[in-house]
C-alpha cells in the first residue's frame, strides 16, 4: 500500500532533497529466458547467422575435446572446459566489431578462438609456457583472467576511455555465476552505470562455481535482476539458445555503442564437464541433472531449427564436423610440438628496463644456465 | 641544480601540497592522456587540497571524482591504460587503499610480464602516508613493505618539496606502475621553489646524499626515506654536539634500489643505521640492512642498526608520539654503533 492508498491519508512531504531516480520497471529482466529457436521469430533469422553460428559450435565443441584430451596427453596443464556453454562462447565471439574489446575469464578461450585468436595462443595461459599467448591489441582481446571478476572494472575503464577519446568502441566482459559474488563485479557494474560507460556484462551462468550451486551463491530472484541495483538493464537468456544469446548481446551491444550505456546479460546454461579436468563433478551433482541438460543441447537445439527451414541437412552437418576434425587434427600437432621456452624472458618484462637488482640476478641464471649446457655437453 | 642565473627572485617559500599540485598540473597540460581519478579529488579538489583546480582547469573528464570503491578505482585505471591513457589514481589514506590490492597485486604490477610488454600499465598511484599528524585509525599507516613486495611496482616516496615534483612529473611519466606515498606530515614543510624553474630531480631509483659528512672516524650513515628524512637530519645536526659526524642518504626511491649510492655512503662512513617509521619487523629496513651488509661487510665497523616503528599496530594519535622514530631514539642507535672508545684492542681503523 503506498501512501496515497492509506485511508484518510494526507500526502507528507518527502524528506528534503529526495526525488524519484531511474524507474525500475523498464530494467527488469523477463520472467523467464528469452527464446529464439524453437519460436515464431526464429524464421526471420538470417540464414547467414544460424550458419555462421552451427559452424562455430561445431568447431567449438570439438576444440573443447581436443583441449580437454590434451590434458590427458599431458600437453595443458589445466583446461576449463566450455563444453555445453558453446552457445555463448560463440555468440560472444562473434557479436562484436573489430574495434571492440573482449574481456575473457580462463574458461572462455572459445569465445577468443572464435574471435580470431590461435588456439594455441590461446591456450598458452594453460600449458604453462607463458601467462598470456598474444597480443591484446591484435584481436582486441584482453588477457585471460583468473581472479574472478577482476576483468570486469578492466572492461569498464577501457570502454571509459574509449568514449572519453571519441571512439564508439564497445567492451564485452564475460563472468560466470560465480563471479557474480564477488566485490569487483558490484564495483563493475557501478561504474559503469556511473559513468554511461559502453560496456557489456555477459554472465554465463553455468549452475556452479567449481561444486557450490547458484543456490549457495544468491538470494537474488536472478542474477539479471542484479540490473536493476545499478540502473541498468537486465536481460535473461536461455544460454544454450545461439541465436537468443547473439541478438539479446547484439541488441546490448548496439545500445551501448549508441551512448545508451551498460547492460547486464544472464545467460542460463551448463557446465556439462567439471571444473576442471582436475575436479570430479560427481561429488555434488547427480548425473540425471547432466543429462537433462545434454537434452537441451545448444549444436541440437540449434540443428533442429535450421533443418526446419530447410537450411541445413545431413550433408551439412557432415561438412561441419569434417571441417571441425581438420581444426583439431592441426590444434592437436601444433600442441605436441614443444613450446620454445626462454628462461631469460622472465626478467625482461617486469619493468620497461630491468632494474640492476634484476640485471644481477639475470646474470645468476645466464651462470647456471650456462653450466647446465657446458655439463650436458660433457655427457655427450 | 641548474637553476638559471636570476630565476632565484620567482623561489617563494611554497608547501610540499602545492608541489604536488603544480606537478599534477603541469603534467595534465603537457600530455592529454594524464588523467586523474579518485575520491573527492573534483569539486573539492582532494581532502588534502592536492588536486585543488584540476576539475577547474582540466575538466571533470580528466579530473574525476569517482564512486566511494578503491578496487574501482584502480581497476577502471587499468582498463584506462590498456586504452592508452595515463591515469593517475588519488587513493585517500594509506589503509584506504587495502581493497585495491588485488587489482595492484594481480593486474597492475603484472600486466606487463604477462602480456610480454604488449600491455605496460604507465599507473601512477598517489598515497598520502604515515603517521605525524594525529589522524584516527586507518589514517597513518606506514604500508610501504607491501607494494615494496611487489615485483613490477615502483615505489617513491619524497621526502622535499622540489622531489614531490620532480618525482611525481617523473612517475607520471613512466611507463611502469609507481607508488607515490606522499608523507602526510611533510605536507605543508616549506621551501623556497619555483615552479618556473624545478630543481633537475634525477629519475626513480637514484638515492641522494641529503646532508654530506665528512668521512672522519666518527662518522656513521642514516639512510631513510619519506617522513623520517628530516628527523634525520634533525638528529645529525644534533650529532655534532656528541661529535658524531653523520651522513643522510635519503633514499627518494624504495624501489628500484640505489644500491649504488646507499653503499658507497656506507662504505665511506662504516656504520649505518636505518630509519623509518614502518613496523621493523618484516619492514623495508631489514632488506636495506641485509643488503648493506652483504655488499659492505668488510667496510662495516658495526651491525647495521634499524630505528623503526614498533611490530604493533599503528597507535591512536594521542599516543603516536611513543611509536615514530625521533631524534633520541635515532641518537640512541648512533650511540651504539661500537665506537673506538667501547671498542677493545685489534678493532679495525
Amino acid at each position: 500500500m503506498t501512501v496515497l492508498e492509506q485511508p484518510g491519508a494526507y500526502r507528507p512531504t518527502p524528506p528534503p532533497g529526495w526525488q524519484p531516480r531511474a524507474d525500475a520497471a523498464p530494467l527488469l529482466p523477463d520472467p523467464e529466458p528469452y527464446r529464439l529457436l524453437g519460436t515464431a521469430a526464429a524464421a526471420d533469422i538470417s540464414p547467414d547467422l544460424l550458419t555462421r553460428l552451427h559452424r562455430e559450435l561445431v568447431r567449438g565443441r570439438r576444440y573443447n575435446t581436443q583441449a580437454t584430451a590434451l590434458t590427458r596427453q599431458g600437453r595443458l596443464a589445466v583446461y576449463p572446459s566450455s563444453t555445453g556453454q558453446e552457445a555463448c562462447q560463440v555468440a560472444a565471439g562473434l557479436v562484436l566489431e573489430d574495434r571492440d574489446w573482449l574481456f575473457p575469464s580462463y574458461r572462455d578461450t572459445l569465445a577468443a578462438v572464435v574471435r580470431g585468436l590461435d588456439p594455441v595462443d590461446a591456450l598458452t595461459l594453460l600449458r604453462g609456457d607463458w601467462h598470456s599467448g598474444y597480443d591484446p591489441h591484435a584481436h582486441r582481446v584482453a588477457p585471460l583472467c583468473t581472479p574472478l571478476a577482476t576483468q570486469l572494472p578492466h572492461a569498464v575503464g577501457l570502454a571509459h576511455a574509449a568514449r572519453l577519446k571519441g571512439d564508439d568502441v564497445v567492451a564485452l566482459a564475460l563472468v560466470g555465476d560465480g563471479g557474480t559474488s564477488e566485490g569487483d563485479f558490484h564495483e563493475a557494474l557501478n561504474f559503469a552505470a556511473v559513468w554511461h560507460a559502453p560496456v557489456v556484462f555477459l554472465v554465463q551462468n553455468n549452475g556452479f562455481a567449481i561444486s557450490v550451486p547458484l543456490a549457495k551463491q544468491t538470494a537474488a530472484p536472478s542474477l539479471a535482476h542484479k540490473a536493476v541495483g545499478y540502473g541498468m538493464p537486465g536481460r535473461l537468456v536461455d544460454g544454450n539458445d545461439a541465436a537468443a544469446v547473439h541478438e539479446v548481446l547484439a541488441e546490448a551491444v548496439r545500445r551501448a555503442r549508441g551512448g545508451g550505456g551498460p547492460t547486464l546479460v544472464e545467460a542460463v546454461t551448463y557446465r556439462i564437464e567439471a571444473h576442471t579436468n582436475a575436479d570430479d563433478a560427481t561429488r555434488y551433482r547427480p548425473d540425471s541433472e547432466v543429462e537433462a541438460w545434454r537434452a537441451h543441447d545448444p549444436i541440437a537445439l540449434l540443428e533442429e531449427a535450421m533443418r526446419d527451414r530447410h537450411l541445413l541437412d545431413d550433408e551439412g552437418v557432415r561438412a561441419a564436423r569434417e571441417s571441425a576434425e581438420r581444426f583439431a587434427a592441426d590444434l592437436r600437432t601444433r600442441m605436441h610440438q614443444d613450446p620454445a621456452l626462454d628462461p631469460m624472458a622472465l626478467f625482461e618484462h617486469v619493468y620497461a628496463d630491468r632494474t640492476s637488482q634484476l640485471r644481477e640476478q639475470a646474470a645468476q641464471l645466464r651462470a647456471e644456465l650456462d653450466a647446465e649446457a657446458a655439463d650436458a655437453g660433457k655427457g655427450e | 641544480m641548474t637553476t638559471a642565473v636570476g630565476a632565484d627572485t620567482a623561489r617563494k617559500p611554497v608547501t610540499m601540497a602545492q608541489a604536488l599540485g603544480r606537478a599534477l598540473r603541469d603534467a595534465m597540460a603537457a600530455d592529454p592522456s594524464v588523467h586523474v581519478l579518485g575520491e573527492d579529488v573534483g569539486t573539492l579538489g582532494g581532502v588534502f587540497r592536492i588536486t585543488d583546480g584540476l576539475a577547474e582547469e582540466f575538466g571533470e573528464d580528466r579530473c574525476t571524482d569517482t564512486p566511494l570503491a578503491e578496487a574501482g578505482i584502480l581497476g577502471t585505471a587499468v582498463g584506462m591504460a590498456m586504452y592508452g591513457l595515463r591515469p593517475v589514481v588519488e587513493m585517500q589514506f594509506d589503509a584506504f587503499a587495502y581493497p585495491s590490492f588485488e587489482q595492484l597485486i594481480s593486474h597492475v604490477s603484472r600486466m606487463r610480464n604477462r602480456t610480454r610488454g604488449a600491455m605496460p600499465m604507465p599507473i601512477t598511484v598517489r598515497v598520502p602516508y604515515g603517521g605525524g599528524i594525529g589522524g584516527v585509525e586507518h589514517h597513518s599507516d606506514s604500508s610501504e613493505i607491501y607494494y615494496m613486495a611487489t615485483p613490477g611496482l615502483q615505489v617513491v616516496a619524497p621526502a622535499t618539496v622540489a622531489d614531490a615534483y620532480g618525482l611525481l612529473r617523473a612517475a607520471i611519466a613512466s611507463d611502469d606502475p609507481v607508488i607515490f606515498l606522499e608523507p602526510k606530515r611533510l605536507y605543508w614543510s616549506k621551501a623556497d621553489w619555483s615552479a618556473d624553474a624545478p630543481e633537475q630531480v634525477p629519475p626513480i631509483g637514484r638515492a641522494v646524499v641529503r646532508r654530506p659528512g665528512s668521512g672522519g672516524r666518527r662518522g656513521a650513515t642514516l639512510i631513510s626515506y619519506g617522513p623520517s628524512v628530516p628527523v634525520c637530519l634533525e638528529a645529525a645536526e644534533a650529532a655534532r654536539a656528541e661529535g658524531w659526524d653523520l651522513e643522510v642518504v635519503d633514499l627518494r626511491s624504495l624501489v628500484p634500489f640505489d644500491d649504488e649510492t646507499v653503499c658507497a655512503s656506507v662504505r665511506r662512513t662504516g656504520r649505518a643505521v636505518v630509519v623509518h617509521e614502518s613496523t621493523g619487523f618484516g619492514g623495508p629496513g631489514g632488506e636495506i640492512a641485509a643488503r648493506v651488509t652483504e655488499r659492505c661487510f668488510h667496510h662495516l665497523e658495526a651491525p647495521v642498526l634499524r630505528v623503526a616503528g614498533f611490530d604493533i599496530p599503528y597507535p591512536p594519535p594521542m599516543l603516536e608520539r611513543h611509536h615514530l622514530p625521533g631524534v633520541d631514539r635515532v641518537l640512541d642507535a648512533v650511540a651504539r654503533l661500537q665506537w673506538e672508545s667501547e671498542w677493545t684492542e685489534g678493532s679495525a681503523v
